[in-house]
Formats: structure tokens, C-alpha cells, sequence
């Protein structure tokens, strides 16, 4: 059997399950959509194992599990999978947050349903992580869209159709000029070969004009820019967020904005690095934008999801500034930022979850002194609030660290005013802290229980990787690294030193 | 003395079924005492769809041996284009003819006539497709015309059907007044008829009259706008396929789209390709103005029925796009756009037909909420096709749009790319909408609709066409990449 096949089963097996929940009949729907996600889970763990990229196998970027079909030949289409280290990271994040979701989580209504829209939302981005195909990626980067508007706007809150509209539009339109992009390049390549393909490998050769390539970033970056979300294309964000129901806001904020700065870093940073020096200033100056922005709202949101869907944005401008940065360790912390935001975020929205499953409100004004009633939720809490500041020894630190010391080595100023945030994000997460779990707990805030086995056992995980990665980043770091170094640029690597290689 | 010319019968033959098919029927119902039942006619259709199929397949084999046949003095033509298109025409009458069926039981109407008007209409659609002379397109637009208006107006005690009629038959005739007049003119400037003897006189002379050949040229072109319900002469199609019986619209929506654009494309791209520079702009504004129109008006719709009349105008913005982009990326873009159309978009109003209840009355948007909650199946089938429709990813839909937006990038059209595909997403706005609503829990018509077997079957085979041969996207890609048109 040939090894692309894990990689086929990881995207094939979601849909299966998805399929398999609709049709069975049986009592226990989550404990079986556990179970399916459970192997799913497996299964990227035995991609991660087998991983053999780092020994430098094929030229583009030593991916492994690597094969390539077509499936079209006239329009281009082909089936091409393989991960790199970028890759490998990201599937193992989808997979771990798309476990937790659906075991932390519990629909109100409907399931059965539920369960099979979450899963076909897992198997559509595995699909968009592993594929090495452009179209293949739009393909599966579009279909995600179905299964999270369904389980926004069914499984929401009040104002949640509105939500999933204005997401599921925003997305679309911005996809519109990703497909515009992809074919051009398509048909550039198809000029200079006499072969139409979409594929990674071929369209990186591809020679285009500069202009050009800086007006298919420019479009790629609206595309990715909607998806992450980049200030100022994010104002459908924070209200999705808000409005989605539990397990919606962790797969949206730690999967599909990932898909945006995956997406970006690799058809967009990687593949067009001509066009990186031209629009990197104006590309940076948004990140920065959006870490400030993102501070500044977050300070004044008056809902812990809100307040969420605002540091994510500051987050995600730092994911930004590292890709922009021309830096290839503050791309390689760019992606290691976008796993620890990942799981640092999938980790807040279960919290808040069941924050607000004991007392009906994430807003913070209805909410305090938990401390005293829960205090392993409020333990829990700090340990999340504390490596999503960056704080030392855990995971958030490492990673802003890349980016801010990537950056100030190609770009100083912007990463000047960008350390700025990190001060920020302290503020408005101790203060939020403060105002929710200090002080003297009345009324229903001194009936709130504690988290329950359950509960901890979803975010036991996520707490193992936060401070596993933040003492040890470089069991991640390496594989991430070592692609982006042979991916980049030459001259964006730099030694210990500082020097280009 | 006259020669009569030779004929090369195969080519035809899918005419002289269709038209056979009709004759027969005419002649069977008027000798029979007793009222045909619209079964008798759905069958013959069927009958009359699964021989000209086969046809198809012969001419295949004969085209892709011997290559292109012209015949019966160079007026009607046999290529991979005509082929598929042909088959296209034959499986969207199949289809038609279920949903009709079940739709003229169900209202008790009269039945052998419409199939009669149906089958002929077909024909004419077949001949467009095959013409390789302005007179034959023509010959071909009328028969396949005059059998709609009477289609349309069919439901007479329905005012709405009336109206419908009215305007599609003064508007249509404007139409084919103009395409006479262009017809005329472009025969003023090259002295012929003939869409290859066209070609050849513009590339071997000069042209004395260019105002004339431009004249002629453009008013074909808008002629045959008329037709697929281009911006801005749309204007008939909302109120003519709300008016129109249901089974008709889809008839329409789909049928006439295959023959006018074989048409588009044939002439511009066989006949007019030297003249690129003079129709290209013209083109230009029209396809911008369909894609505008069909997808912003379609967002304050509250009738099913135009809410599809301006999804279906936007479906014609990209289906000229491939005429737009031209070559024979263009031409297998628009074709595919057409194979992959024709059976979602029957599907889908036989959904509406079947929503529609007695009396084919039941078009409100507001009739649609909470469907897929009365009835799952149906109400899922039809959010599929609505999603097909906005190209949804792993459907015939997305590949549709991929393969016009290719060929228009491929020939430098960036911008009118990226206006398409913003045209797209508004219009994903009202298909979601609807989508959405079809899963509202409140359901003000809480009475569950019948579905008949025919119209089921109907609904099943668009539905899964556009899913299998979206996910097994080879067959239907190299079907319309090899049915190439005679190009100069």
C-alpha cells in the first residue's frame, strides 16, 4: 500500500463517519461521533509518526506521502496529496481540536446532524491541509463552508443566521479572487509547458511578470485575508464567533482561520516570493493593525467570546507579520503560532462554553467571583489566559518570540509597535480575569460547579500540548522549520547568527 | 435542370425523430376517439430522447472516424459539438416530459398537445444546434419558438400563463425580426448565408461594406440575447417563467439556452472570428450587464419562480463567458457549463412544479419554509441543487464555472473573472437564503406535497448527476473537450 493512502483515509474517513452517523440509528450519537473522531485522531497521529520529511526527500519542500492523479486532465484537476512539516502540524492540530469539539461539546438539538456536519467540516479541511494541488485546495477550502454555515446557523444563538450568512459571503466573495489567482497561474504555466495543473510543485516554477505575481497576491490575500481574518477584512469575525455554537467557534477560530494563514503561507508567501518584498510593508502595517485593533476591542468587549474573537484577531496579525516578514524563523514561529493559537483558543472557547452552560451568559458583567465555587475552572483558566499572553514555559511564548525576533531582523519598527500587543493582550485577559473570577460570588455565580471529569478530560490535552510545547517547542519546531528553510527563499534563512546562509 | 442535393441522413436523424415523434402523436390523437393520456406522450418523448441517444452515438463514432459532415448543401452540419449537444437536448426532453406528465395529471389539463408542442420544440432546438445557415437557425429558432409560445400560454384559464405568452411572443417576435434583419444584412455583406461560407469570404477578401457586416452581426447578437435571456434584454424572462407552467419554465430554461448559445458560438466563433474586434466589446457590456442583473435583481425576489428567471439569467452570464473567451476552451466551457445545467436546473423546477400543488398556484418563497423539515428528502435534494447551482465545490456546478473562468483567463479576461465570481457570490446570497429557509423550524404551510414517481425519478437524476460527476468529474471534462467545434 502506498503511503499516500493515510493520507487519503484521513480525508476520506471524516466523510465515511459523517455518513455513517446519518444513516445508523443507534442510542448513543456522541459516544459513536467520538469514537469516529477518535480514529480519526488516530490516524494523524500515525501520519505524524511516520513523517519522514525531514530527510529531505523530493525537491519542493521535502513533502512526504506524496502521490499525484489526475482526475481532469483538460480543466487541470488533479488529486495530489503529501505534508510537509507546515502540513504536518496543521492535520494534527484538525484532528485534536476536531476530537475535542465533539467530546467537550453537547448540541442542544438535532444530534445526529450536528455530529455529521462537524465531521464533514473536519474531513473538507484535512482535505485543504493535505493537498498539494491549488484547485484541489480551493475545492475543499470552499467546501468547509457548507458544514460550518449549517452549524453556525442551526446551531447557534440568537442573532446566528445573520452570522452565517454574513460568513458563508464574505468568504465566497473573497474566494472568488483566489480561483481568479489560481487559474492565472494555471494558464501561465500551461503558456510556458503546454500543461494545464494546479499543482504546488508545478506552479511554484512558474515564471510570471512581477506585477502580475504581486496582483495574484493581492488577490490571494483578500481570499486568505477574509478566511484568517486580516484587519480590516475581519468584521464578520467576531460576530460568527459569538453567534456560533461552542464546538463551531473552536473549529472556526482554531481550523478555518487556520486554513487562511495556511493557505497564504503556502500559495501565497512560498509560491510567489517575488511578490512578497512588494507588498510586505503594506501587509505588515495591517498585521500591526489588527494586533492593536484586536487589543484595543478586546479590552472593551463586554462578552468572553467577543472578547475572544478580538485577541484571535490580534493573534492572527501576529501570524501575519511573521509570514510578511521575509524572515524564514518568523515564519517557521508564524506557523508554531498557529498551532499554539489553536489550541489555545479551541482550549478558551471550551471554557467559556461551559462557562456559559452553567450560567446561560458569557457576559462578563453577569459573571464574577467564580473563583470561589470553581476553582480548578479558574486554574484552568490561567493556565490558557497565560501561555495565550506568552508567558514563559508555555506554548504562546515561543512562538510570539519567532515572529517578534523573525521580524525585528527584516522589519524592526513594525515588530517595535507589534511587541506592543503582547503588553495588551495582558491587559485585557488579566482584566477580564479579574472581572470574572475575583471578588465575592452571589446569587447563581456562587451555584456554579466545578469542572466536571468530563470537562477535564477534554482539556487535559490541550493544557499537556500548551506546556509540553512551551518547554519543548522543538518537537514541532524542527519539522515546521526545516520546510520553511527549504522552502524559503535562501535568502530569508538565516544562521544563529543572524547571517544569510 | 435541378440537382437535388445530397443528404446525409444520420445527421439528421435526430430531427426527423423528434419531428416524427411529434407527427405521429398529432396523428394518433386526432384518429383516436378517446383523449390520449399524457403517460402516452411522456413515453413517446422518452421513447423519441433515448433513439436520438442513440443516434448520438453513431454520429460520435461516425465524427470522431471521418470528422465533421456537412450536408444537405452545406445547411446543416455533424460535428463533436453538434453531437453532445444534441444528446443534451434529447436527455433534457426525457426529463421534461416526466415532470410534464406528472404536472398535467395532476392538473387534469389536456395532454396529447403539449407533448406534440414539446417534442416539435425540441426539434427546433436540435436544428439550432446542427444549423450551418442563417436560414436553417432560423427555421430552426421558429419551430422551436412557436411550440413555446403555446407552452407557455398552455395553462389558459390561468391569467398569469396568459400574460407569460403575451409577452414571450411579441418580445420573441421582436427577436426574430431583428435576426432576420441581421440575417439580411450580414448576407448584404458577404453575399451568403452560409455560417463556413461566411468564414470563408471574410478571410479571403476584404470587406467593401463593414457598416453593413457590423449591423448584421450585432443585431444577431442581440437577437440571440433575446433568447437566452441576456441583460439588458431579459425583460420578458421574470414575468414569462413565473407565468409559465412549471414544467415549461424548466423546459425553457433549459432547452433554449442549448440551441441559442450553439448558435452564439457557431457564428461568432466559426463564422465572425476575424471581425473579434467588433462584436468582442459589445459582448463585453452584455455579459457584465447579465451577470450584474442575474444576480443583484435575483436578491429581492420573493417568488421561487424568478427568483430562478434571474439565476438562470445569471447561469446565461457564464455560459457567454465561454463565448466571450472564445477558442475551443471557450467552446468546451460553454458546453460543459450546458451538459451540467440542463439536468439540475429540470430538477430543480420539478421541485417547484411539485410544490407548486393543484392548480400550479404555490410559488411564494414563504411556501418553502421548513420543506426539508416536512420532507427531508425532497427538501435536501433541492438545498443540493441550489448549492449545485451557486458551484458548490465537488459538484458539476463548481466544475461548470471552472472550466468558462479557465477559458476567459486563458485569454486575458482577468477582470471580467473576477466580476463573474463576485457575481457568484451575491447570487450564493439568495441561493443560501433560500437554503437556509427551506430548514427554518416554523412552517406556516405545514401540509406535506405529494411527489409523484416520475417527477422523483426526475429530481434523483439531476440531483445525483451533478454529485457523481462532480466527484468523478473525467468522463463529462473529456466529453466536452473532445466534442470540439468546426473551428476555421
Amino acid at each position: 500500500m502506498h503511503s499516500s493512502w493515510w493520507l487519503n483515509a484521513l480525508i476520506v474517513w471524516p466523510f465515511v463517519a459523517a455518513g455513517l452517523i446519518a444513516v445508523l440509528r443507534v442510542s448513543s450519537v456522541k459516544f459513536m461521533a467520538v469514537a469516529f473522531a477518535a480514529i480519526e485522531a488516530a490516524l494523524a497521529v500515525v501520519v505524524w509518526s511516520g513523517y519522514r520529511g525531514n530527510l529531505a526527500l523530493s525537491g519542493a519542500g521535502g513533502a512526504d506521502y506524496v502521490s499525484h492523479s489526475w482526475w481532469a486532465r483538460s480543466l487541470g484537476l488533479a488529486h495530489s496529496v503529501g505534508v510537509d512539516g507546515i502540513s504536518l502540524l496543521m492535520v494534527l492540530l484538525t484532528a485534536i481540536v476536531a476530537l475535542l469539539a465533539l467530546a467537550g461539546t453537547t448540541a442542544a438539538h438535532h444530534e445526529r446532524s450536528y455530529s455529521a456536519w462537524l465531521l464533514m467540516l473536519v474531513g473538507a479541511s484535512m482535505g485543504a491541509f493535505v493537498t498539494r494541488d491549488l484547485m484541489e485546495f480551493f475545492l475543499f477550502f470552499e467546501l468547509t463552508l457548507i458544514p460550518s454555515y449549517f452549524l453556525i446557523a442551526r446551531w447557534g444563538g440568537k442573532d446566528a443566521t445573520r452570522a452565517a450568512l454574513k460568513f458563508f459571503i464574505y468568504t465566497l466573495f473573497g474566494s472568488g479572487f483566489l480561483l481568479v489567482g489560481a487559474i492565472y497561474l494555471a494558464v501561465r504555466h500551461y503558456d510556458q509547458t503546454g500543461t494545464l495543473s494546479f499543482d504546488y510543485a508545478a506552479l511554484h516554477g512558474t515564471v510570471v511578470t512581477t506585477a502580475a505575481s504581486v496582483w495574484v497576491m493581492v488577490g490571494f490575500l483578500i481570499a486568505f485575508g477574509v478566511k484568517s481574518p486580516l484587519w480590516p477584512l475581519h468584521t464578520w469575525s467576531p460576530l460568527a464567533y459569538a453567534e456560533a455554537p461552542t464546538a463551531g467557534s473552536m473549529m472556526l477560530s482554531a481550523i478555518l482561520a487556520k486554513l487562511g494563514t495556511y493557505g497564504l503561507l503556502r500559495f501565497g508567501v512560498l509560491m510567489l516570493p517575488g511578490a512578497v518584498a512588494h507588498v510586505a510593508p503594506y501587509v505588515l502595517t495591517l498585521a500591526v493593525i489588527g494586533i492593536l485593533y484586536g487589543s484595543a476591542l478586546a479590552a472593551v468587549s463586554k462578552d468572553l467570546k467577543r472578547l475572544v474573537a478580538y485577541s484571535s484577531l490580534a493573534q492572527v496579525g501576529f501570524i501575519m507579520l511573521g509570514l510578511f516578514s521575509q524572515s524564514a524563523t518568523a515564519i517557521s514561529g508564524s506557523v508554531l503560532l498557529m498551532f499554539n493559537h489553536g489550541v489555545i483558543t479551541a482550549a478558551f472557547f471550551l471554557l467559556i462554553g461551559g462557562l456559559e452552560k452553567r450560567r446561560g451568559t458569557s457576559v462578563i458583567g453577569d459573571l464574577r467571583g467564580l473563583q470561589g465555587p470553581a476553582p480548578v475552572l479558574a486554574g484552568i483558566f490561567t493556565v490558557v489566559m497565560l501561555a495565550s499572553i506568552g508567558v514563559p514555559g508555555l506554548s504562546g511564548f515561543v512562538s510570539e518570540y519567532l515572529v517578534l525576533a523573525g521580524t525585528f531582523a527584516t522589519h524592526p519598527w513594525w515588530s517595535v509597535v507589534a511587541t506592543t500587543g503582547v503588553i495588551f493582550a495582558a491587559l485585557y485577559l488579566l482584566w477580564a480575569y479579574q472581572r470574572v473570577f475575583h471578588g465575592v460570588a452571589e446569587g447563581e455565580n456562587a451555584q456554579v460547579v466545578d469542572v466536571s471529569t468530563a470537562e477535564k478530560l477534554a482539556l487535559a490535552p490541550l493544557i499537556a500540548l500548551i506546556v509540553v510545547l512551551g518547554v519543548y517547542p522543538q518537537v514541532a519546531l524542527s519539522r515546521a522549520s526545516h520546510s520553511v528553510n527549504s522552502q524559503a527563499p535562501a535568502m530569508w534563512v538565516t544562521d544563529s547568527t543572524g547571517q544569510v546562509k | 435542370m435541378i440537382h437535388a442535393p445530397s443528404i446525409h441522413y444520420v445527421t439528421i436523424l435526430p430531427e426527423l425523430i423528434f419531428l416524427g415523434a411529434s407527427f405521429a402523436l398529432l396523428l394518433a390523437a386526432g384518429l383516436n376517439r378517446k383523449v390520449l393520456s399524457a403517460t402516452t406522450g411522456a413515453v413517446l418523448t422518452t421513447m423519441a430522447g433515448i433513439a436520438t441517444i442513440v443516434v448520438n452515438i453513431i454520429q460520435w463514432r461516425d465524427v470522431s472516424t471521418h470528422g465533421a459532415t456537412v450536408t444537405i448543401a452545406k445547411a446543416v452540419i455533424q460535428d463533436g459539438f453538434s453531437v453532445v449537444a444534441t444528446g443534451v437536448i434529447a436527455v433534457g426532453s426525457i426529463m421534461s416530459a416526466w415532470v410534464m406528465r406528472d404536472y398535467l395529471a395532476r392538473d387534469r389539463h389536456r395532454a396529447t398537445e403539449f407533448f406534440v408542442l414539446a417534442l416539435s420544440a425540441a426539434a427546433g432546438a436540435i436544428l439550432m444546434v446542427q444549423a450551418n445557415d442563417l436560414i436553417v437557425v432560423f427555421l430552426g429558432l421558429e419551430i422551436l419558438s412557436l411550440g413555446l409560445y403555446v407552452l407557455v400560454g398552455f395553462d389558459r384559464r390561468r391569467s398569469g400563463s396568459n400574460e407569460a405568452a403575451l409577452k414571450y411572443f411579441l418580445l420573441g417576435g421582436f427577436a426574430s425580426a431583428l435576426f432576420i434583419y441581421g440575417a439580411a444584412l450580414l448576407y448584404g455583406a458577404t453575399g451568403t448565408t452560409s455560417l463556413t461560407g461566411i468564414s470563408y469570404f471574410l478571410s479571403a477578401n476584404a470587406v467593401l461594406r463593414p457598416g453593413l457586416l457590423a449591423a448584421g452581426a450585432i443585431l444577431l447578437l442581440v437577437a440571440l440575447a433575446f433568447k437566452v435571456a441576456a441583460a439588458p434584454f431579459h425583460m420578458w424572462s421574470p414575468d414569462t417563467y413565473e407565468g409559465a407552467p412549471t414544467p415549461v419554465t424548466g423546459f425553457m430554461a433549459a432547452i433554449v439556452k442549448v440551441g441559442a448559445v450553439a448558435v452564439l458560438l457557431r457564428l461568432f466563433l466559426m463564422s465572425l472570428p476575424t471581425q473579434t474586434d467588433l462584436w468582442h466589446p459589445v459582448l463585453y457590456v452584455i455579459v457584465i450587464a447579465t451577470l450584474v442583473v442575474g444576480s443583484l435583481v435575483g436578491l429581492v425576489q420573493r417568488n421561487i419562480k424568478r427568483l430562478l428567471a434571474y439565476s438562470s439569467i445569471n447561469h446565461a452570464g457564464f455560459i457567454l463567458l465561454g463565448l466571450f473567451a472564445g477558442g475551443a476552451r471557450g467552446v468546451q466551457g460553454s458546453l460543459y457549463y450546458l451538459m451540467t445545467y440542463v439536468p439540475v436546473v429540470i430538477a430543480t423546477f420539478a421541485i417547484v412544479t411539485v410544490v407548486g400543488g393543484r392548480g400550479d398556484a404555490t410559488h411564494d418563497l414563504n411556501a418553502y419554509r421548513g420543506l426539508a423539515r416536512r420532507q427531508p428528502v425532497l427538501g435536501g435534494t433541492l438545498a443540493l441543487l441550489l448549492l449545485v447551482q451557486a458551484g458548490a465545490p465537488f459538484t458539476t456546478g463548481f466544475f461548470a464555472k471552472l472550466s468558462v473562468i479557465t477559458a476567459a483567463v486563458a485569454d486575458g479576461g482577468v477582470v471580467i473573472s473576477v466580476i463573474a465570481m463576485a457575481a457568484a457570490a451575491a447570487a450564493g446570497y439568495y441561493y443560501l437564503r433560500t437554503v437556509l429557509s427551506l430548514f427554518a423550524a416554523d412552517d406556516p404551510f405545514g401540509e406535506p406535497v405529494a411527489v409523484p414517481v416520475g417527477s422523483a425519478s426526475v429530481i434523483a437524476l439531476g440531483a445525483s448527476s451533478a454529485v457523481i460527476f462532480g466527484v468523478w468529474t473525467g468522463p463529462l471534462v473529456a466529453l466536452a473537450h473532445h466534442a470540439t467545434l468546426l473551428l476555421p
